[in-house]
């Protein structure tokens, strides 16, 4: 074991960080709406540019963007939902694949039309500068900060799904929409804003990795397929299921980075290949 | 649940009639076009993609299977025809079936792992199988990773066709699209095609009835991806080069939104949608990335408001089968 190694460890745990919230807002909003969301990557990377406007333009720190950056593009999540999305219901589950691509392309194609391709920086708070020696490793405050709220974000939002009143009608409604419509529930305004917070997962992960990863338009358009690939494996099952396959096949990366670089940017895919031979329905699908 | 591509298969009559007059109409029109003095190149470039969508469509549309990592059988067998071509000096015909033969092995290998899932889960698998292949061709030494395959000799085809000419080159790609076109159109009409459009109907049932849907549906897989491959290596030629650009997810959603424009399970759609699109690249390429933002714009109203696409619309309007 050696420094190096624990580095490599810490990047697979962070990018698992993003793996588990972004796969984890791909199940809830496919729970509720069967649609994948393919705008997912393009949301995240809004989210990190919300924050960098707050900071540049009108002078709100981090704190105000982890705040601020979700709600904001939650709301234009639910805007999207409610004037377009909705419109699908009852077609096949491809259209909505096919419509938030298209959703995707716009939001990287403007974005890309303002900023160019190459990264703004983004600075981290003063709070989290610094680390800590571990004896073993240096553990910068921030890296370590993001893997704790994520984690913290994911455990929150499975508490909310699975064991809250409001997350049994989420569940009972996915279950059997018109039945729960009959008790009087507002399924409709329920499923806007399952997408808009599921939206506003990705735009956390987003404002999280905006000091790490600097803030770029294509930000999102590679790690939307590589969460993909995530949900595959994972099987979309369970809440729980999605956030842990996410940070363990960060860490997988991480590890595959430090062994045999060369596959680092394929293993994820290559795991997918394995589990689909192996066990088609995914580690903790439920239907095959 | 409505599903996708429905709308072409309440066409009115099932009359092969107006399909032949479309297809003797574009013939007619691909043969005569080096007469009009209108430069090749635009077409053939659009002919390429539009076999690649046809062959696309022949999954979704007929089918009803998305595949979202359709790019990774025109990207191979490009960068094997390019390879073999400028490498190993194989003659441009062996080149060209060398290529679409990588490309359908591709296909039975990756559709083997790929139709284990159905449904959106599909459409990611594909998505995420092209994505690694895209890895394996970044860092293969025989791609040239960012540089790709440049300056394929053209060579003669059977010893006869001189392809450095524009308009022999021109004429060949015209019959290895109409090849491809009537392959297609053949299959479709097949009972294996029949077969085929049942399974996207109601696959429970087609299973019912005592089909291995699955080998069906590898089938159509194979076929798809080979002729796709045929585009890949067909364009080769064209463009002289082989890049990473064919390979890249991109690539796969843009053949999605030929299809899509033109019209999802139409025979002619994915034509006319190829050459909007190619088009649209050409006269717009100097808007920068709003081109994206307009495919965007497109996907968006064609998924709204237009989910017949151009030929779905005009058949739908005039009754006919296209």
């Amino acid at each position: 074991m050696n420094q190096a190694l624990y580095a490599q460890l810490l990047v697979g745990l962070i990018n698992g960080s993003f793996y588990a919230l972004l796969s984890l807002g791909l199940a809830v909003i496919f729970g509720m709406l069967s649609i994948i969301n393919f705008a997912h990557g393009a949301l995240y990377m809004m989210g990190a540019f919300v924050a960098y406007f707050l900071l540049n333009l009108l002078g709100l720190n981090y704190w105000w963007a982890l705040l601020l950056s979700p709600l904001a593009v939650g709301c234009f999540g639910t805007l999207l939902e409610r004037t377009m999305l909705h419109r699908l219901a009852g077609l096949d589950h491809l259209y909505g694949l096919l419509l938030t691509f298209g959703f995707a392309l716009i939001i990287q194609g403007v974005f890309q039309n303002y900023f160019g391709s190459s990264g703004l920086p983004y600075a981290i708070p003063l709070l989290l500068q610094g680390g800590f020696n571990l004896g073993f490793m240096y553990l910068p405050t921030y890296r370590a900060w993001v893997v704790l709220f994520s984690l913290l974000t994911c455990l929150a939002t499975w508490f909310l799904i699975e064991r809250t009143k409001l997350g049994a009608y989420l569940r009972a409604a996915t279950e059997n929409p018109v039945m729960v419509r009959a008790f009087g529930i507002n399924v409709p305004l329920m499923l806007t804003l399952t997408y808009g917070f599921g939206v506003a997962l990705a735009a956390v992960a987003g404002v999280l990795s905006a000091p790490i990863n600097q803030v770029r338009p294509l930000m999102g358009a590679d790690i939307v397929i590589v969460v993909f690939a995530v949900v595959v494996i994972g099987g979309m099952g369970s809440i729980m299921g999605s956030i842990i396959t996410g940070f363990s096949l960060g860490i997988v990366e991480g590890l595959t980075k430090y062994f045999y670089p060369e596959a680092s940017n394929t293993v994820v895919f290559v795991l997918m290949v394995l589990v689909l031979l192996l066990k088609p329905a995914g580690l903790t699908g439920r239907t095959a | 649940m409505t599903a996708i591509a429905d709308i072409p298969a309440q066409a009115p009559v099932r009359s092969l009639g107006s399909e032949t007059t479309a297809f003797l109409l574009m013939t007619a029109m691909l043969l005569l076009l080096p007469l009009t003095g209108i430069y090749p190149y635009f077409v053939m470039q659009a002919l390429c993609f539009a076999l690649f969508a046809c062959a696309f469509n022949l999954l979704i549309g007929f089918g009803g299977l998305l595949s979202f990592g359709h790019a990774m059988f025109l990207g191979t067998a490009g960068y094997v025809t390019a390879h073999v071509v400028k490498e190993w000096h194989f003659v441009p015909e062996l080149g060209i079936v060398t290529g679409a033969a990588a490309a359908g092995v591709l296909a039975l290998v990756t559709g083997l792992v790929a139709i284990r899932r159905q449904g959106i889960y599909f459409a990611m698998i594909t998505l995420a199988l092209s994505q690694l292949l895209y890895f394996v061709f970044l860092q293969t030494p025989f791609t040239h990773g960012e540089d790709g395959i440049q300056g394929v000799p053209a060579g003669r085809m059977f010893g006869l066709l001189d392809l450095e000419n524009p308009i022999t080159l021109y004429y060949v790609v015209v019959v290895i699209f109409i090849g491809g076109f009537v392959l297609i159109h053949r299959a479709v009409n097949s009972p294996f095609g029949e077969v085929l459009k049942s399974i996207r109907e109601n696959e429970p049932r087609a299973t019912s009835l005592g089909y291995i849907t699955d080998h069906y549906k590898l089938l159509a897989f194979v076929l798809s991806g080979t002729l796709a491959g045929l585009a890949g290596a067909m364009k080769v030629f064209v463009a002289q080069n082989a890049s990473l650009t064919d390979v890249h997810w991109t690539m796969s959603g843009e053949v999605v939104l030929m299809t899509l424009v033109g019209g999802l399970g139409t025979m002619f759609g994915p034509v006319v949608g190829a050459f909007v699109i190619v088009a649209m690249q050409q006269y717009l390429a100097g808007f920068g990335q709003w081109v994206t933002v307009i495919q965007g714009l497109i996907f968006v109203v064609g998924v709204l408001s237009f989910r017949r696409g151009v030929v779905g619309e005009f058949a739908a309007l005039l009754r006919l089968n296209l």
